[in-house]
């Protein structure tokens, strides 16, 4: 999400799924949409009906690739390099959208000359503290203008800190940016893109990522053709780019070559990011993450002072709509509690937590193996099947005191205490593990009413079909109940720390027998009312006075006029192509955000062909096929006085309203951890080194200095040869996730019966695997077994100079359930991208041989032995290259 | 003789369906049968549970309980389509591996135990606020401000909806307990 975030401002899928019929080329890339979003592949099919090209780059030929114009095999983390090729093919010939390109984007912006770039600096930028391990970003800075940080970064900069970056980072009014229009001075955007990636020519592209010259120039010019004034093209991407130590900066590629192209904002255009749950959306949006708050707001953190007025200053830009941040965080606070919330006590900003820079989930697994954390609720995930290094989170479970699994089955995470590998093994023993279990069945989604995000932003309600039976209960019941019995429990307490939970407002009216709070009521609340009590209709209405109430300011008009927008079902048959009474999407209902970017500076559209939204110079406002992202009223020739402020000082040419300077940022100066610009790094455990830099890994990445999660030795360290092979993990079309809700569904089971690892022939040959039969996998971490799938799809890769084998694993399978079978995750590590603390299961490196695993202690054994071996290759042999400074184990 | 007029194949050369597709592959039962979705009392618009599409959904509701979950022609996403997940719908929701009471493990058990939900709701709060007093960080030990317990982590949200998510955050931040996280960082 910060990748487009800091791009475009903010953190989501700018276009909508059905929008991809009006594409002229797709791109599909760390995706396999057709296995893992079939439903919405229909419009891919619909797109290759009107004759687009639809080109799927990915390590294996799958579903997707079958589906394609073509497929381009690709080695696993090496997408960067490909990317970047793209890149420097549209700068060397000349291909970008100029218009575009001059006027939306901050390609015309000049850095300060402090910068130095990977170019210069071997793979790294400047800026880099070897000791603390992190970057200081001031020399990344535009010249002549302090860029301050996203919002809830704080002024010392030295600070590790995430900034969620879902939105774009924040200008400080002082002189205007210097800029060179003609694109020339060597310090412009533009000219430190051209020189970045001037490296990344076709043949090393072909080196690098194992596919052909032929295959990448065809590409480059296909996408390239299909993009200007008359054409467009789309960008999707799932966890295939999202889970890597470079996930974000992977992202940022397509953002780039996309605004180069001039294909942001337009139909047909975008960056469809394909997310993976029914609301994993909406849990970003209305976070259950630890760094935010709803609407993108971040937590204040342990480092900040100055009370509110502090928090609202970093949290703001002087321009743009996040220039509104004091009404969004005054509203949020309204809403949760309510008349205790007056300005003289800074609206109870004082009972917010405050965080540390990192207390995301995998921090929270080392806390629980260090016997921090006690107490853990789950509801509706399986870690110790899902999340990476399952040892490493199974053993952690058996260090809490207590434990709550919230689902509809006996999960894997449900069970560990009796039943899991370590159990079998015996380095865990049921009567020496203290954790109390609570399992708590959960009711299904056709048992309560409610609002999923889907991955295009559109909220949609469900509504409740029967009552849930039994003790089954949704979490909406769950965690009110819980509150209110919290609120009883602390009623009298005279502890101040109590103070927010006495004051919280939570009065859900509740139905029924079983007393189901009002899932409505909460939406209402997520809406906001006025001081009248009346629905809000809008987030530009909202206040900083504390008239208003908003749970959630980018959800502000799902319930105007008391009408649950969400739950409009109108049917598509009788409304037009972009269907905006079906369902609300977010913000205010825009299906494709950053749509002022469809139409030139006149406010008129690029191409008949292409048209989206446009300036109405008879009734003076933006109109077309969508709701305009942009102010309605604001005419394209709109510009803004030198005292303007918030969304009053973005021009009537700036497509980008949620950036501080309203333009596509190419380079972005701040808000990311790892740099301004993307750069090929090999993934933390891989055959390679890098052939580009010195530096090998992304410098930047998270790495964990903890037993329970030991790396494979990588390039040309010694005792790589042990764990020779790349490894990947993906998904299936049957199974969902960690199989909590496939694995126990007889069907699903049926359809695909038993884990299966996929091999290339060669391969199979080379390590005497038999189709059919059994192989086990093994890194560092564990080892598991898997019925061998003999294919040609899963290809060897030709990069570096030699030929490496790719083995692949879907990740889905556990020990419980109809169909069982070993858990990917065993193998995976820990290590992460430093701007989500994302796991990098899309790249890592293993072993494999034939025959089933060990069993009890032997499989511990087997490990160990095969690790120690490893290490005392590497211990003896070469090391890793000196400027890579991180631990590999 | 009507045993052979009844015949498939007679009936298919006498009643001009040659390829059996038609008149002759009809029987009475098969003239009696119906989709299980024409038994419903009514029927409800939902939403498919698995991925992010969003795929709409109709459950089919007789006596109490859903007999039949289709994909809704009316949604402009999927119009009508259902993938093999979403197809399963109705087994996710009641097939026989679907949990539907309380289990405890109590520390150091070897087995699950009954416990009356009631039960379990009090003795989580009771937890809750016990770990918190042991694990409460008015300032950190930098003596920064923290006003948070560290010792209590809430995991999961993509799969529940934003009306639970909404009360989860707002609930687990008046509480102090600051690590709420989800699958959108795994």
């Amino acid at each position: 999400m910060p990748g487009l975030g800091t791009s475009f401002g903010r953190g989501g899928a700018t276009d909508y799924q059905q929008d991809l019929q009006n594409a002229d080329v797709i791109t599909i890339m760390g995706s396999n949409m057709a296995e893992n979003h079939p439903v919405g592949f229909q419009w891919v099919l619909e797109a290759r009906e009107r004759g687009a090209t639809v080109v799927h780059i990915d390590p294996r030929f799958t579903r997707t690739s079958a589906l394609a114009t073509k497929h381009i095999g690709l080695r696993a983390g090496s997408d960067i390099a490909f990317l970047g090729g793209v890149v420097n093919y549209i700068l060397e010939n000349d291909r970008w959208f100029d218009d575009y390109v001059r006027n939306y984007t901050n390609a015309r912006v000049i850095i300060g000359e402090r910068f130095a770039d990977t170019e210069d600096l071997d793979g790294l930028f400047s800026g880099w503290d070897p000791e603390q391990g992190l970057y200081d970003t001031t020399t990344w800075q535009y010249s002549g203008m302090p860029v301050h940080g996203a919002a809830g970064q704080r002024e010392l900069g030295f600070k590790g800190e995430q900034s969620h970056g879902a939105h774009g980072a924040h200008l400080k009014h002082g002189e205007p940016p210097e800029e060179d229009w003609n694109l020339e001075h060597p310090r412009c955007v533009f000219q430190i893109v051209k020189r970045h990636f001037a490296r990344y020519t076709p043949e090393l592209v072909a080196d690098a990522c194992g596919c052909t010259v032929e295959e990448f120039l065809w590409y480059a010019e296909e996408l390239c053709r299909n993009s200007g004034r008359e054409r467009t093209g789309m960008f999707c991407y799932a966890v295939g780019w999202t889970q890597h130590t470079v996930g974000v900066q992977l992202i940022r590629t397509a953002a780039i070559i996309q605004l180069l192209l001039g294909n942001i904002g337009r139909p047909g255009g975008g960056i469809l990011a394909l997310r993976g749950h029914a609301s994993i959306q909406g849990s970003t949006d209305i976070p259950t993450l630890y760094n935010i708050l709803p609407g993108y707001l971040t937590m204040p953190h342990t480092d900040d002072y100055g009370g509110l007025d502090g928090y609202i200053e970093r949290s703001s830009s002087t321009t743009g709509w996040w220039g509104r941040a004091d009404a969004y965080i005054v509203s949020l606070l309204k809403a949760w509690w309510g008349a205790a919330a007056t300005p003289e006590n800074e609206f109870c900003f004082s009972y917010l937590p405050r965080i540390d820079d990192d207390n995301s989930n995998y921090w929270t697994v080392g806390q629980m193996l260090e016997g921090n954390v006690k107490g853990y609720i789950v509801a509706g995930e399986n870690p110790a099947v899902g999340s990476a290094n399952g040892k490493a989170q199974r053993l952690g479970l058996a260090k809490l005191e207590w434990l709550v699994v919230r689902d509809f089955v006996e999960i894997e995470t449900a069970a560990f205490w009796y039943d899991s590998p370590e159990i079998e093994s015996g380095e865990l023993r049921t009567e020496e593990i203290a954790t109390e279990v609570f399992f708590m069945p959960a009711a299904s989604h056709l048992e309560k009413d409610g609002s999923f995000t889907n991955t295009q932003r559109l909220l949609q309600w469900h509504f409740k079909a029967v009552e849930p039976k039994h003790d089954c209960r949704s979490e909406l019941w769950f965690y009110f109940h819980l509150g209110k019995l919290l609120k009883a429990k602390l009623k009298e307490s005279q502890d101040p720390r109590d103070l927010p939970i006495q004051d919280l407002t939570w009065a859900y009216p509740t139905s029924g027998q079983i007393e189901e709070p009002s899932a409505e009521a909460v939406l209402a609340e997520i809406n906001g009312w006025d001081d009248t009590g009346r629905a809000l209709a809008a987030y530009k209405l909202l206040k900083a006075d504390g008239t208003t109430a908003c749970g959630c300011w980018i959800y502000c008009g799902v319930f105007a006029g008391e009408e649950n927008m969400a739950a409009r079902k109108k049917p598509h048959w009788e409304q037009g192509s972009t269907a905006l009474e079906w369902a609300w999407a977010w913000p205010a209902n825009r299906r494709v955000l950053y749509n002022r970017a469809s139409a030139d500076l006149d406010g008129k559209p690029w191409s008949e062909r292409k048209e989206l939204v446009w300036w109405d110079a008879e009734q003076k406002k933006w109109t077309g096929h969508d709701t305009p992202d942009f102010d309605e009223e604001k005419p394209p020739d709109y510009a803004p006085p030198d005292d303007a402020e918030g969304p009053d000082a973005i021009a009537g040419s700036h497509p980008f309203i949620m950036q501080a300077d309203g333009l596509g940022w190419i380079y972005v100066p701040q808000g990311l951890e790892d740099g301004p610009l993307p750069t090929h790094y090999e993934p933390h455990e891989s055959p390679f080194g890098n052939a580009l830099y010195r530096q090998r890994a992304n410098p930047r990445r998270q790495v964990n200095d903890m037993a329970e999660d030991p790396y494979n030795p990588v390039a040309d360290e010694g005792g790589s040869e042990l764990y020779p092979y790349v490894l990947t993990t993906y998904r299936l079309t049957e199974h969902h996730t960690a199989g909590g809700m496939s694995r126990f569904v007889g069907y699903l089971s049926e359809l695909q019966p038993a884990m299966f690892v996929e091999v290339h022939p060669d391969l199979a040959r080379e390590r005497g695997l038999e189709h059919g039969g059994w192989a086990t996998i093994a890194t560092a971490r564990s080892a598991i077994e898997a019925r061998v799938l003999v294919t040609d799809r899963m290809r060897p890769v030709r990069s570096n100079g030699r030929t490496v084998h790719q083995v692949g694993l879907p990740y889905h399978w556990g020990w419980r359930g109809l169909t069982t079978g070993g858990a990917a995750n065993d193998l995976t590590h820990m290590a992460l991208d430093p701007n989500v603390h994302i796991q990098e299961v899309k790249a890592l490196t293993c072993d494999i041989r034939p025959g089933r695993r060990p069993r009890g202690p032997a499989l511990p054994a087997f490990v160990t032995e095969l690790r120690a071996r490893a290490y005392a290759e590497r211990a003896g042999g070469k090391h890793v290259e000196p400027s890579d400074t991180r631990k590999t184990g | 003789m009507r045993l052979v007029n009844s015949w498939p194949v007679v009936r298919q050369v006498r009643e001009g369906d040659p390829l059996g597709l038609g008149k002759s592959a009809r029987s009475p039962r098969s003239e009696r049968l119906a989709p299980r979705t024409a038994e419903a009392d009514h029927v409800v618009q939902s939403i498919c549970p698995y991925c992010a599409v969003g795929c709409g959904q109709l459950a089919y509701v007789k006596s109490g309980e859903v007999i039949q979950v289709e994909g809704d022609p009316a949604s402009p996403i999927s119009r009508g389509r259902l993938c093999p997940k979403g197809a399963a719908s109705k087994s996710l929701h009641s097939g026989p591996l679907r949990e539907y009471k309380v289990k405890y493990r109590r520390p150091y058990g070897t087995h699950w135990e009954e416990l009356p939900l009631e039960q379990a709701m009090d003795m989580i709060v009771e937890r809750i606020l016990r770990t918190r007093d042991e694990t409460w960080q008015e300032e950190t030990p930098e003596g920064k401000p923290g006003k948070r317990t560290m010792g209590i982590a809430n995991l999961g949200g993509a799969t529940l909806d934003n009306e639970e998510n909404y009360l989860i955050k707002k609930l687990l931040t008046a509480l102090g307990v600051v690590q709420v996280e989800n699958q959108a960082r795994i």
